[in-house]
């Protein structure tokens, strides 16, 4: 065939860029990994980069001498916590990347339909009801997801309608928060002012709270609904041509909306009813991941884990640095530092 | 074959379609033409199964439309709408491929990259084929769903208006394209066209609607008459047939002041003529 050459040059290039992709993933990997043992070393007692990497080889079961303090620090104090900012940061990218996938929004994040106003309400009934008997670290957060999934099953029922717009999904969504974030005003209105303090402390979001069984449930949630949507990765670059046109391509758009939805609200139930409510990673996350690899899913998705895990990771760095000796709650520092990263990469992709 | 039979579909008081059959023949390319607003696209979106009519059947081949085939019912359609926005962080390659929804896999083969790029060379946009689709024009992303739609190898192709925004260069190509596919592989295609013009060249099959009805169908010479065009569009229109046989439509301009202008215009070039013959 005459242009065989060119066909040759085409696949090449499209191969090229798959690498180049691949070598963006494998960057954001490393600085994870940096940036993880950043947060193991950092806290009140500061540890040498030396002694985290011995005492994680230690755990491991390499026979690496540690001081037993720096073994305790690592294993049970620190490592829970900067696991669980790896996890928590990747499941709301993750469930960012697909809200914006499936509502066809830039804007949109796990936190637009109302569920974390949904996990904040579950949570304050929770505390003002007196966690029911049960202690507190249990009763709160299965009162956020359980609220927090029943307002999600309101959209599910409506995703499921073959007429319904995302445009109308996401209205029917705000319209879910604004009904959630009145119910919690009701709550903390109620509450004694000792009780909507301990409210509003929940709601500032904050990763001190892992334990090892927090982690492992968010992390097995988390990695489990990755891979599932990772195995629709086509079928959700397909929805991003616009429904009409996925349809014409043989996606069953009904089914994969319903799908993907219970996917991500799972997943952000999971994680904000361990940590609370942390905004802003779920939004910037998945548009930083499509500024550096466009919206082939199959990048675009993993990616957008790994930004979130490292923006969440490095938030819970600087949330223990800032002031010495004090600790910010992390939903707080989130946005304060992530704001300017995200302005100068729109402003930087312009010129 | 593709059969209409008695279908009805209305959106409340609006009447698309009022018990309307015709049959759509294999290897032909069969034409939609109508004004505005008379249910071309919904009568396309029935046929696709994404419209349910209030009654009436659809069949392809002995098999009915229903909400149990429709999945094995779409294997069988390329579908082109009417949207041509591209607003997608994606090669032009990628697009392509997911006209190959099905067969694609995490990991992709060099197979399926080269007849998406083979379907890109066939319509002349391979050197395109590694740009981000958001730096196209609006008609460069009309030829791209193009080669998306014939990506899904169908045997019914449906376009909705699939050259809105395409120069004179890529009419040709794409139309020429689809007639040639059409007969070589038996498809049935089916269009909407408003240029009749270009509706009198390529179909085998015209279909005119209007109210709901398919009020006149055959080849174009026979079914495109002034007489039709009047009582369909409402405008007055001379139609000759050229040396092939294909009837040409051309629309006399309408009003008193349009015709002056008309016979200002011819006096001024006649004047110029005359002055440069000077």
């Amino acid at each position: 065939m005459l242009n065989s050459a060119l066909i040759t040059e085409a696949v090449n290039t499209q191969r090229h860029f798959e690498k180049r992709r691949w070598f963006v993933l494998m960057s954001l990997l490393l600085l994870l990994l940096c940036s993880f043992v950043f947060d193991i070393a950092t806290g009140p007692s500061l540890l040498g980069i030396q002694d985290v990497f011995n005492a994680l080889l230690n755990m491991i079961g390499l026979p690496v001498d540690v001081a037993r303090t720096t073994e305790v620090i690592v294993t049970n104090l620190r490592l829970p916590i900067a696991l669980m900012a790896v996890v928590v940061g990747g499941s709301l990218g993750v469930g960012g990347a697909e809200m914006q996938t499936l509502l066809n929004n830039p804007m949109a994040s796990p936190y637009t339909l109302g569920m974390a106003a949904a996990a904040g309400f579950g949570a304050a009934l929770m505390l003002y009801a007196g966690s029911l008997g049960m202690s507190t670290e249990i009763a709160v957060p299965i009162g956020a997801f359980v609220c927090c999934m029943l307002s999600a099953s309101l959209l599910f029922g409506l995703a499921m309608m073959r007429h319904i717009t995302s445009g109308q999904l996401i209205l029917s969504g705000i319209a879910l928060l604004f009904l959630f974030q009145s119910l919690l005003s009701l709550v903390q209105f109620v509450s004694s002012p000792e009780l909507s303090q301990q409210i509003l402390f929940w709601l500032f979001g904050s990763l001190t709270k892992a334990s090892w069984s927090n982690v492992a449930i968010t992390a097995v949630v988390t990695l489990g609904c990755t891979a599932i949507l990772m195995k629709d990765s086509w079928k959700l670059t397909a929805l991003r041509l616009g429904e009409e046109r996925a349809k014409s391509l043989g996606v069953n758009v009904t089914r994969l909306r319903l799908k993907t939805l219970i996917l991500v609200a799972v997943m952000t139930a999971t994680a904000t009813s361990f940590v609370g409510i942390i905004g802003f990673i779920g939004i910037v996350a998945p548009n930083i991941a499509r500024i550096l690899v466009g919206e082939d899913q199959r990048y675009f998705l993993p990616l957008s884990f790994l930004v979130g895990a490292f923006l969440l990771s490095s938030a819970s760095v600087l949330s223990k640095v800032i002031v010495p000796g004090a600790l910010f709650p992390i939903g707080i520092v989130t946005a304060i530092i992530g704001v300017p990263f995200f302005f100068w990469l729109i402003i930087g992709k312009r010129r | 074959m593709l059969e209409v039979r008695n279908l009805s579909l209305a959106f409340d008081d609006l009447v698309l379609a009022d018990d309307m059959n015709f049959t759509l023949e294999a290897g032909k390319t069969h034409v939609i033409i109508g004004p505005n607003g008379t249910g071309k696209s919904s009568l396309l979106k029935t046929l696709f199964g994404d419209i349910q009519p209030q009654s009436g059947e659809v069949l392809y081949q002995g098999m009915a439309l229903t909400k149990a085939t429709i999945n094995p019912w779409r294997q069988c359609f390329g579908y082109m709408p009417q949207d041509i926005n591209l607003d997608v962080g994606l090669s032009v390659l990628e697009v392509v491929l997911l006209g190959q929804l099905n067969a694609l896999s995490l990991k992709l083969g060099d197979s399926l990259l080269e007849e998406a790029l083979q379907a890109l060379d066939q319509i002349g946009l391979l050197h395109l084929a590694n740009r981000d689709v958001r730096t196209l024009s609006g008609g460069q992303c009309q030829m791209i769903l193009f080669a998306q739609a014939l990506m899904r190898k169908p045997e019914i192709l449906m376009l909705d208006e699939p050259v809105s925004a395409l120069d004179l260069h890529f009419q040709q190509v794409l139309l020429d394209h689809l007639d040639q596919q059409t007969k070589q592989k038996s498809w049935i295609s089916l269009m909407i066209l408003h240029d009749l013009n270009l509706a009198a060249q390529y179909a085998d099959n015209l279909l005119v609607l209007k109210g709901g009805k398919v009020v006149a169908q055959g080849v174009p010479k026979d079914v495109l008459t002034s007489d039709l065009i009047e009582d369909v569009y409402g405008v007055k229109a001379d139609i000759q047939l050229d040396s092939l046989g294909v009837p040409f439509v051309r629309t006399q301009r309408r009003g008193a002041r349009a015709f002056m202008s008309m016979k200002d215009t011819l006096v001024t070039s006649e004047q110029s003529t005359k002055e440069r013959a000077l």
